[in-house]
């Protein structure tokens, strides 16, 4: 079906348009853009921030769409409409999934605000596995996505190093200079062009954790606390008030699960319709494929994590996968779905007890696989202490952070509570009648 | 012994709680208000307890949701709230299980009993002390005088209690009604305490002690009395402690203890020193007038926009009058053969408008002696029709028309109205004269003229005083542009960072503004309203409204000097129009006139309308709150035909027959609405007897209320937790709602996915509702596409609680229920057909009432069709017209079932002069904010009108029928 407000990304585009992408995760995103830019893609990342992105997308969009449509709406327009760039050779970018969540209806979102806003010209290319929509001159290659999904993995592993470090760093700031400083390496690698090959990916995955390892850290209990939720909002510190600093600044260290785990859940999911309606018969033996290949090499770079000491490394996806059994049937595959509810078992399972649960207020797979979860899980794991934080463009950070601070409090009572039982079970609390 | 000495400051969102304790004893003890000058307040009461710790030294923290940012700027160690409220239980009363807090803008629930569970209102959720101030001044009284009055009440009604604005919806039509104050204001305690159960306490069990703190709980006895009554305590298990206001203070206190030790003025110096100016992260706006000549130039321009008056002692002649009864006001005005002003009146309704019109008629008619002969007369408003009735009022005229016909009079090329009251938002678009498109606010954004007022009162300035503040404020607080509830914390948050009463005054009149055009009218340039633009209301007096609306819109804008009369003038306008005598009581008829209500339901049919009888002194009856005529006591006969009552029909003809196999149960709601035939084919084909929830009712939804995990998800998805209460009560031991991904797929879109609420809910009934984890949910993965499809993926679950079963028998069944499926689809199909073809031959229009399969149910559409109907439409469905178009062009990934057959419904209703749809809409409905744009789009590309109902638990459809009938108006006027 031909959409009237439809613009493709045409093959002579390519040579000189700039195509923007909306900032989710800054140092994946970075990696990815570098890998297309291999392919002949001129592309940036938008690192706009402040108020009037989300005003600007709230002009544009309907206010009660997702939060993150209205704030990647507010960051294409923004872009557009500050002069920085030609908006006739201008396209833009963003991923599609196809699920049955309104997250898919993002693209045609954009388009309407582009048009309301006077730029229905540009394109939007929807980048998209599934290829629900056609651009002559975008074509994902086998090759492209095998290099998206090691940019991916750098991503992850960089988060998750950082995240390890940053709480405990002597000098504050060093694991973002290191950060900063391999996504800039890799990025130039990764541009050069040609194959990327693994054996490569996994010594550079070594260099990073020695390099990491060799930050100097103060030896102190930080609060864990991990952070799972409706994609977006999980990670994008624009959308929700940089949770991850907000959290470091407050002593605890975050712990936030990778985004190749979403990537792997997408591939997971084919199969488990393929099994379930016995659909696509042809293509299961693809996916079985891609899931074994890609949890594969999750699991070697993991090993390199751990082999360090110092640091943790993932659960495998099967285990995550199988965390959820008897609270949600892996078919609830819409948004995060099944994952998300996973996730946050993964995160109790390893030791992580605190969890917030970021999404967009009135997410709707949210209420399946995030709130209407929670009561389960904290039934049958009274120790886990979940949050669940609603982000609008409303939503007061006050609030916020109130409802983050009181998680901390009740964190470090409990853990002086143990604490105080192994040291001094006999001194018992007092208590002062009031007049 | 030397005496330990300890502060604990509690700083809330409007109070400021000090303590201090010696020993663990209190000897001070200080409550006020810091009208948001929280550090100034908090040094002065710190400076009333001078003398007890001038010469100690002692130990301090600060608590509070507005005592974070300056315990961090003054470097005083800061205690989060819920914790400190732990100190003080585990000290005071450690036997207590449960504590209830409600603060002026937060409700909490703390758990003690295995393990700490606290839980805090999300972000939307008024029922705190801030909604009872502002529905204490809806009913014009006091806190006290309105707990006093609750303690008589007789009756409750319903109220919606997610919100303060859904629960003024609610509430402002009983008053206009006539409904007494006492039940309201025991009503109003109810809402809370629904709004406490269902937000926070969802479904866990309440055992031992409860301990109720927080001001609302220490002042209002009615308050105290419905959280006994509802959470079934007593006198040994309710406590309502000595300290309670004082317990996070005390908390605090208790914190604060073996800390760092102050001296007096070491500590005040912290306080004092402590700039909240730090850490600010509202962004501040440009002044709305940079000097003083600049202001003077815009009250002269706007003084221009000027109807003439006159002295009505020296006028004779004819005259005609206008009355405007408000949601929150009434207005009244007398106006000359030319149009000049006579009289006018514009006062608060103090609950009862019908009194206050009654006076005002008798003062005029006492003025107009036998000089000034009345001609005509017109009210308009949400209490037209009881003013109507009980005065013998010529004329009642839809509240659009009214504002239209004034507006023309300054600016007869209007092309844009934008009026904005004490409690609503109304936009018109006008084209050729006409209203083009009407644009009402939904009930989950009315930051309207009544909240800057409440927000006045709060920071101890009248309504005039604040808006001048805002005039002159130096750097406006942005404030972000949603509904009410966010804005209250987006306030709180401005006051931590500092912001004077000005700069919040003139942020919150942005605010408004901002609402009304990106929320309400979803502008995105000024081209968007128009050219000719005539604001109105009384919330445009506010001069700070109206330059912030300037400076948005960048319109030149008039302002009619009677902006908040102009619904009343528009009436009188209209009534010249008035051949014959006028029917308006006359001085002896008003003299005698008096008015009595009375409260009773209707059992006309499963609706149960609470009807409101009011009864005038000359005889006449009037009844409010019916949704359609049977409540006059009309026959059903007389309706015209409503396709929500024949679907309805339609399913209790499903009725369960005996089978082999036992019971099964099928809650009637989400996808079930749209499958029970096949179900009930399905499962009576294998032999069981299939059992259907009955209808929804409120009674139903609050049967499951106590287990909604979620309070932000749709109503439609609610109150299955109640179907399946119903089911379990009646012992039922199977009870069935299949997961399907996928829809049955007709063919008409990309894909056909089911929403992620209507595809997976039964995950949440399995994981929240404990009367299921003993029978268990059968909650299988089923596939749609064909009967194969469906008896494979049906076959494990079935075979599961009934070995016998063979995948042959599954698989004839499935094809019994596709079959039965198919015959309601095509019955759906040929009853929209007949439906149509009699509206044709009776000259009668069309209302496509779209939405999706379950909003046909009674308590979820709230009688909507039934009023629909009344209104003298033929109602049809979506899924009865979407056929018979094959609409294309959609600019949306159009990938659901039930949201493709709008689009083909729209595109029906654009090729038929005689067919309007009407899009219901339930609030939290994600993918509804992207059909809603594609459908009006479609619409207006066709040069329909679109109309978009938000409905949720509420349940008062004045709203909705100020709404309908506009929308006759501008279809009449275009005829």
């Amino acid at each position: 079906m031909k959409k009237k407000n439809f613009v493709p990304f045409l093959k002579d585009m390519k040579k000189d348009y700039t195509i923007l992408v909306p900032n989710m995760l800054p140092v994946h995103f970075k990696l990815m853009i570098s890998v297309l830019k291999t392919y002949g893609y001129n592309m940036e990342l938008l690192e706009t921030e402040g108020p009037e992105i989300a005003e600007t997308g709230l002009k544009y969009t309907h206010n009660d769409a997702c939060y993150p449509a209205i704030l990647v709406v507010g960051q294409f327009i923004h872009a557009l409409q500050s002069g920085k760039y030609d908006p006739k050779k201008t396209a833009l970018i963003m991923a599609q999934t196809g699920g049955g969540c309104r997250a898919s209806n993002y693209i045609s979102l954009i388009r309407k605000a582009l048009s309301r806003a006077g730029y229905g010209h540009v394109p939007v290319i929807s980048l998209s596995l599934t290829g629900l929509e056609k651009h002559p001159g975008f074509k994902l290659t086998v090759p492209m996505i095998f290099s998206l999904v090691y940019a991916v993995l750098y991503g992850d592993v960089l988060m998750s190093l950082s995240n390890q470090v940053k709480p405990y760093e002597k000098k504050e700031g060093s694991a973002d200079a290191l950060t900063g400083k391999w996504t800039e390496h890799l990025g130039r690698e990764m541009g050069a062009g040609g194959k990327l090959s693994y054996s490569q990916v996994l010594k550079n995955c070594r260099s990073i954790v020695s390099d990491f390892e060799k930050i100097e850290t103060e030896a102190r209990d930080a609060v864990k606390v991990g952070i799972v939720g409706e994609i977006f909002v999980k990670y994008s510190p624009l959308a929700n008030n940089s949770l991850e600093k907000f959290l470091i600044s407050e002593g605890a260290e975050p712990v936030v699960p990778g985004l190749l785990d979403f990537c792997i859940y997408c591939v997971y999911n084919r199969n488990t319709s393929c099994k379930l309606y016995k659909t696509q018969k042809l293509r299961y033996p693809i996916y079985k494929l891609a899931y074994k290949l890609v949890t594969k090499k999750k699991d070697e770079i993991s090993d390199i994590i751990s082999a360090s000491g110092k640091f943790r490394g993932w659960t495998t996806f099967d285990k995550i996968a199988s965390l959820a059994d008897g609270y949600i049937n892996h078919a609830v595959v819409m948004g995060e779905g099944w994952l998300l509810t996973a996730e946050m078992l993964e995160l109790s399972e390893s030791g992580c007890k605190n969890i917030v649960c970021a999404q967009p207020f009135g997410c709707l797979p949210n209420h399946i696989c995030g709130k209407g979860v929670m009561k389960h899980i904290k039934e049958k794991n009274p120790d886990v202490n979940i949050l669940a934080l609603d982000y609008d463009p409303g939503a007061s950070r006050v609030n916020q952070e109130n409802r983050l601070k009181l998680m901390l409090f009740n964190a470090r009572k409990n853990a002086q509570k143990s604490d105080k039982i192994s040291k001094e079970a006999d001194n018992q609390p007092k208590i002062v009648h009031f007049t | 012994m030397e005496k330990r000495y300890s502060l604990g400051i509690d700083i809330g969102s409007t109070t400021i709680k000090l303590i201090v304790t010696e020993n663990g004893n209190v000897i001070y003890e200080k409550y006020v208000r810091h009208m948001s000058r929280a550090r100034q307040m908090a040094a002065k009461i710190l400076g009333e307890a001078s003398h007890l710790l001038k010469d100690a030294e002692f130990t301090a923290a600060i608590s509070g949701s507005g005592g974070m940012g300056l315990a961090e700027a003054a470097g005083i160690p800061f205690v989060q709230e819920v914790y400190a409220t732990g100190e003080f239980i585990s000290r005071t009363a450690p036997d207590t299980k449960v504590v209830i807090e409600l603060g002026g803008e937060d409700a909490k629930v703390i758990f003690f009993d295995g393990g700490i569970d606290e839980r805090m209102n999300g972000t939307c959720a008024g029922g705190t002390g801030a909604f009872i101030d502002q529905m204490a001044v809806l009913l014009n009284m006091s806190a006290d005088e309105m707990d006093k009055e609750s303690l008589k009440a007789k009756e409750i009604y319903p109220i919606a209690s997610r919100c303060g604005v859904f629960a003024k919806t609610d509430i402002q039509p009983l008053l206009n009604q006539g409904a007494a104050k006492s039940d309201v204001a025991m009503s109003i305690y109810n809402a809370v305490v629904n709004q406490t159960v269902a937000g926070l306490i969802q479904g866990r069990k309440i055992n031992g002690k409860v301990m109720f703190l927080g001001g609302p709980l220490h002042y209002c006895m009615g308050l105290r009395k419905c959280f006994i009554n509802t959470l079934g305590l007593d006198q040994n298990t309710a406590i309502f402690p000595e300290y309670d206001r004082f317990a996070v203070a005390i908390g605090a206190s208790i914190f604060a203890e073996g800390g760092k030790k102050y001296t007096y003025d070491e500590f005040l110096l912290k306080l004092v020193n402590a700039s909240g100016r730090e850490g600010e992260t509202h962004l501040r706006l440009k002044p709305l007038f940079e000097s003083e000549e600049e202001y003077n130039e815009f009250k002269a321009r706007h003084a221009r926009a000027h109807i003439e008056t006159k002295d009505i002692n020296s006028y004779s002649g004819r005259a005609y009058v206008g009355i405007d009864c408000g949601s929150t006001t009434t207005k009244l005005v007398l106006i000359s053969e030319d149009k000049e002003i006579l009289y006018s009146f514009y006062s608060s309704n103090q609950g009862n408008p019908a009194d206050i019109v009654k006076e005002e008629l008798i003062n005029i008619r006492r003025l107009c002696g036998d000089r000034i002969k009345i001609c005509g007369s017109a009210t308009t408003g949400y209490g037209e029709e009881l003013i109507l009735n009980g005065f013998h009022v010529d004329f009642g005229v839809v509240e659009t028309i009214a504002h239209l016909t004034a507006a023309k009079h300054f600016r007869p090329d209007v092309d844009f109205i934008i009026d904005i009251g004490g409690q609503d938002i109304k936009c018109f678009k006008i084209k050729d004269g006409a209203v083009d498109s009407i644009m009402l606010n939904e009930a989950c954004s009315s930051g309207c003229g009544s909240f800057i007022e409440t927000f006045a009162k709060s920071m101890g300035h009248t309504a005039e005083e604040f808006a001048k503040l805002g005039i002159y404020a130096k750097s406006p607080v942005d404030l972000g542009s949603r509904c009410t509830v966010f804005m209250n914390s987006s306030v709180k948050q401005a006051q931590k960072d500092g912001a004077t009463v000005s700069d919040i005054s003139a942020g919150l009149s942005v605010s408004v503004v901002k609402n009304a055009l990106y929320k309400v009218i979803r502008a995105a340039t000024p081209d968007d309203l128009g050219k000719h633009i005539v604001v109105q209301g009384g919330t445009f007096y506010n001069d700070a409204v109206l330059r912030a609306f300037e400076r948005e819109t960048g319109a030149d804008a008039v302002r009619p000097d009677i902006a908040g009369l102009m619904g009343a003038y528009g009436a009188a306008l209209y009534s010249m129009k008035k051949k014959g005598e006028s029917t308006l009581l006359s001085h002896e008829q008003l003299q005698c006139f008096s008015h009595t209500s009375s409260v009773t339901v209707c059992g006309g049919c499963q609706n149960h309308c609470h009807i409101t009888i009011n009864r005038f002194s000359d005889g006449t009856k009037y009844i409010t709150g019916n949704r359609c005529s049977r409540g006059e006591g009309k026959s059903a006969a007389e309706e015209n035909p409503n396709m929500f009552e024949w679907k309805r029909a339609y399913f209790e003809k499903l009725k369960p027959k005996a089978g082999k196999r036992g019971k099964i149960g099928l809650p009637l709601a989400l996808s079930t609405y749209e499958l029970a035939p096949l179900w009930h084919a399905l499962f009576t084909s294998l032999g069981f007897e299939t059992e259907f929830s009955p209808f929804g009712s409120r009674a139903i939804y609050e049967k499951g209320q106590l287990t909604i995990p979620s309070d932000t998800v749709c109503y439609p998805a609610k109150i299955m937790h109640g179907h399946v209460t119903e089911l379990i009560d009646r012992g039922l031991d199977k009870i069935f709602y299949p997961a399907a991904t996928y829809n049955v797929d007709e063919h008409e879109s990309e894909n056909h996915y089911n929403c992620p609420v209507v595809a997976y809910y039964g995950e949440v009934l399995g994981g929240n509702m404990e009367a299921l984890s003993k029978i268990g949910l059968l909650n299988p993965y089923i596939s749609l596409d064909s009967p194969k499809k469906l008896s494979e993926t049906l076959y494990p679950c079935l075979s599961e609680i009934d070995k016998t079963i063979t995948k042959q028998q599954v698989f004839a069944a499935a094809k019994e229920g596709f079959k039965a499926y198919e015959d309601y689809r095509s019955a759906v199909q040929k009853e929209g057909e007949r439906v149509i073809k009699f509206a044709r031959e009776n000259g009668k229009r069309i209302m496509i009432l779209s939405g999706r399969p379950y909003h046909i149910d009674p308590e979820i559409s709230h009688g909507i069709d039934k009023l629909s109907a009344s209104l003298g439409f033929c109602i049809v469905t979506e899924d009865a017209v979407s056929h018979l178009s094959d609409y294309q062009n959609v600019n949306v990934l159009n990938q659901w079932t039930f949201h493709a057959r709008l689009y083909r419904a729209a595109d029906y209703a654009v090729h038929h002069d005689d067919t309007e749809l009407v899009q219901l809409v339930s609030f939290g409905c994600g993918v509804d904010a992207i059909t809603t744009d594609e459908v009006r789009a479609i619409l207006e590309r066709g040069g329909k009108h679109y109309t978009q109902l938000k409905i949720d638990e509420i349940t008062n459809l004045g709203a909705v029928k100020v709404r309908l009938r506009s929308l006759l108006g501008a279809l009449e006027e275009e005829a």
